[in-house]
């Protein structure tokens, strides 16, 4: 699947998994810039979408500043040898948009899962490859099953009919040794290529991403500068140094990437908006939650006076999945009750 | 008075309304369970054979031949076989209140429009979704005391309940349910959203209402409003809660442009009464618990128009 003589195939999802970290805000003139820039630097996958993929926009995970359709009608003429991808979380999205998607210029559909749940993506897959697209299935949250059960959904997203599957480390909460775990194993038992996508909230983007390629991995996520949810992706112009250094041939240029990064992205973001590897983020890898409720939980602890890293580890203990921010709320809400109970019997 | 009824369809969702009717409801007497199975490889007909409930093995033809036994028919198979046997129900004068997704009849809910629906002569009745039965109650409470313009439910269901139809008809629900949050609860627009969560032990059915409204809506008026729907369907489903009262979310609160409207969350609890099903399966038992309440409208109404000289005569 990977183009010319390339070992690796790298798909940037700046204007996707970055959307988080823009609150979804991106404007369809700020993605076709960005688009521009990925296409002049001979990028291989561009991802476009609200940060939860199509039909995402919505009060619990937020509205986007635009449709699917209008961020479609903006990259599409942008993108040529690029190739545009969208992504679909059956449960949030449905059939229709896919169709929508392909009919405005989609090459490629990514249908993501929580990671023990795949069985919930049959149509969809049947519908990207009806419509005779490429077809990837992601296994979010990764790190919460161990790697045979990690095998044993990627299976059947494979019988489904995807072209590639990938571990997803959604909250950037995997060791090396985790990737590798549950890589390798994919490598040997299914017939289609396996990815891996990283966020850096343990500091380990680029590692894991080094990792997952030695075990055999040969399509890789990134967002330019990094940007994404949490602490942000493995940052793409980074990438494309580092597997160069490392001696696999990739496609996309590393001064192209680099501009693309510093010179179209950049600007484009505030301050507040450019993920770091700050208390809170480091706080989600370590308890395993969901990299794009960061946000959202910076909000309801400030709302709540309550401190992010609190919030976190208890989503964590809950065990909490993707698309469940509304529980955000709840928890905050129920901590600080609870530290008000604490202070009235303190005071007795 | 009661209404004579058969549940078609004896897996889990109709088993459990088996023990809802013997359990609670004085007004519908269940006279037969329907399968497909012989009694031995299927647990739901020797669940009702253990009841000393008739039952029947032959499918629509069971139906056929003991239709003169009950007037009503609850639907727990799947949206496929509903469509095969609406015809069928229709034929034999047989009131249809159907659980699976095949909405071949108004979407129903029963503190909120199962009345009207019933006395408006509809004689098929489909139960939307069961998140849409634990939300659609909330979205038409704050519309009726402030104008809702668009509504989004998310619910949270434990991996563990939601069976294989759920699975792989994972859009009809979300479609059917946003489709019930405008057309019965009455919001301007609606959306749903679903997740699975394989937690163990298993979460309680959780759901999460977010209302969007005109900033000047009385927030106070609309907690009572919630508080008396949310009564009101506590007295079919024991286990519904309230967990958060509408809560206000302004402009602050969010990261993106909410022009001149607040949104209202509200989020809901769901508790089975274990039955049949365990107690997280509050996704399933307040299925059975609308249907349930449904037929109970159904035989009210039956009274009523036999008083005035027969029912589903015009």
């Amino acid at each position: 699947m990977t183009s010319g003589d390339a070992d690796v195939r790298l798909v940037d999802m700046t204007l996707r998994d970055g959307m988080h970290a823009v609150d979804h805000q991106f404007t369809p003139e700020e993605m076709a810039d960005v688009a521009a820039a990925l296409e002049a630097a001979e990028m291989d996958v561009a991802e476009v979408s609200h940060g939860d993929g199509m039909g995402g926009s919505s009060i619990n995970y937020g509205f986007s500043a635009a449709t699917t359709e209008e961020y479609l009608d903006a990259v599409a003429p942008e993108l040529d040898d690029t190739r545009l991808s969208v992504l679909m979380l059956p449960g949030i999205g449905t059939v229709e948009e896919i169709d929508m998607a392909i009919d405005r210029g989609a090459d490629m559909c990514r249908i993501a899962t929580h990671v023990t749940e795949a069985d919930i993506s049959e149509d969809h897959f049947v519908k990207v490859k009806d419509r005779g697209l490429e077809a990837n299935g992601l296994l979010m949250l990764s790190h919460m099953a161990e790697p045979e059960r990690v095998l044993e959904e990627a299976q059947l997203m494979e019988e489904y009919g995807a072209d590639a599957v990938y571990v997803m480390d959604s909250a950037g909460a995997m060791l090396p040794s985790d990737v590798r775990d549950r890589v390798s194993l994919l490598v040997d038992e299914l017939d289609i290529d396996v990815g891996f996508h990283a966020h850096n909230n343990l500091g380990l983007g680029i590692g894991n991403s080094l990792a997952a390629l030695e075990e055999g991995a040969v399509t890789i996520d990134g967002c330019l500068r990094g940007l994404g949810a949490g602490s942000g992706n493995a940052q793409m112009e980074v990438l494309v140094g580092v597997l160069d250094k490392a001696g696999y041939d990739v496609n996309p240029d590393f001064f192209g990437t680099m501009d693309a990064a510093e010179d179209v992205l950049v600007p484009m973001i505030d301050d507040d908006e450019m993920p770091e590897l700050d208390n809170d983020s480091l706080m989600l890898g370590y308890a395993g939650v969901y990299s794009s409720f960061l946000r959202h939980t910076r909000r309801a602890g400030e709302k709540y006076g309550i401190d992010p890293r609190e919030i976190l580890v208890e989503l964590g203990e809950m065990e909490v999945v993707g698309g469940q921010e509304d529980l955000i709320t709840d928890v905050a809400a129920r901590l600080a009750d609870e530290g008000a109970a604490a202070e009235a019997a303190g005071d007795d | 008075m009661t209404v004579s009824a058969a549940i078609v369809g004896p897996g889990n969702i109709g088993t459990d309304l088996m023990y809802k009717i013997l359990d609670r409801s004085e007004s519908i007497e269940l006279e037969r369970m329907i399968g497909i199975f012989p009694v031995e490889e299927s647990d739901g007909l020797q669940a009702a054979v253990d009841e000393g409930i008739d039952v029947g093995t032959e499918g629509i033809d069971s139906v056929k031949e003991h239709a003169d036994e009950f007037d009503l028919v609850f639907e727990a198979t799947s949206a496929s076989i509903h469509e095969q046997h609406a015809p069928v129900y229709d034929e034999l004068d047989l009131f249809a209140v159907d659980l699976t997704p095949a909405a071949i009849g108004p979407y129903t809910v029963p503190v909120v429009n199962a009345d009207e629906v019933v006395a408006s002569g509809h004689e098929n009745v489909n139960m939307v979704t069961c998140g849409g039965q634990a939300t659609i109650p909330i979205v038409y409470a704050v519309d009726r005391v402030a104008s809702v313009e668009y509504a989004e439910m998310t619910s949270h269901i434990a991996s563990k309940s939601a069976g294989p139809g759920t699975r792989q008809n994972i859009d009809k629900f979300t479609q059917t349910t946003a489709a019930g949050i405008e057309e019965v609860g009455g919001a301007d627009e609606g959306k749903a959203i679903i997740t699975l969560n394989p937690a163990e032990p298993p979460i309680l059915m959780r759901n999460t209402v977010y209302t969007m409204v005109d900033e000047s809506a009385d927030v106070d008026e609309v907690r009572d409003s919630v508080d008396d729907i949310a009564a009101e369907v506590r007295s079919d489903v024991p286990g519904y809660e309230i967990t958060l009262e509408p809560a206000v979310k302004d402009q602050d609160d969010v990261g993106f442009d909410l022009g001149d409207s607040i949104i209202l969350t509200t989020m809901i609890e769901v508790e089975g009464e274990g039955q049949h099903l365990p107690p997280y399966a509050g996704n399933l038992d307040i299925m059975t618990s609308a249907a349930l309440g449904t037929a109970e409208r159904v035989a009210e109404q039956s009274i009523e128009a036999d008083v005035a000289g027969g029912v589903g005569d015009d």
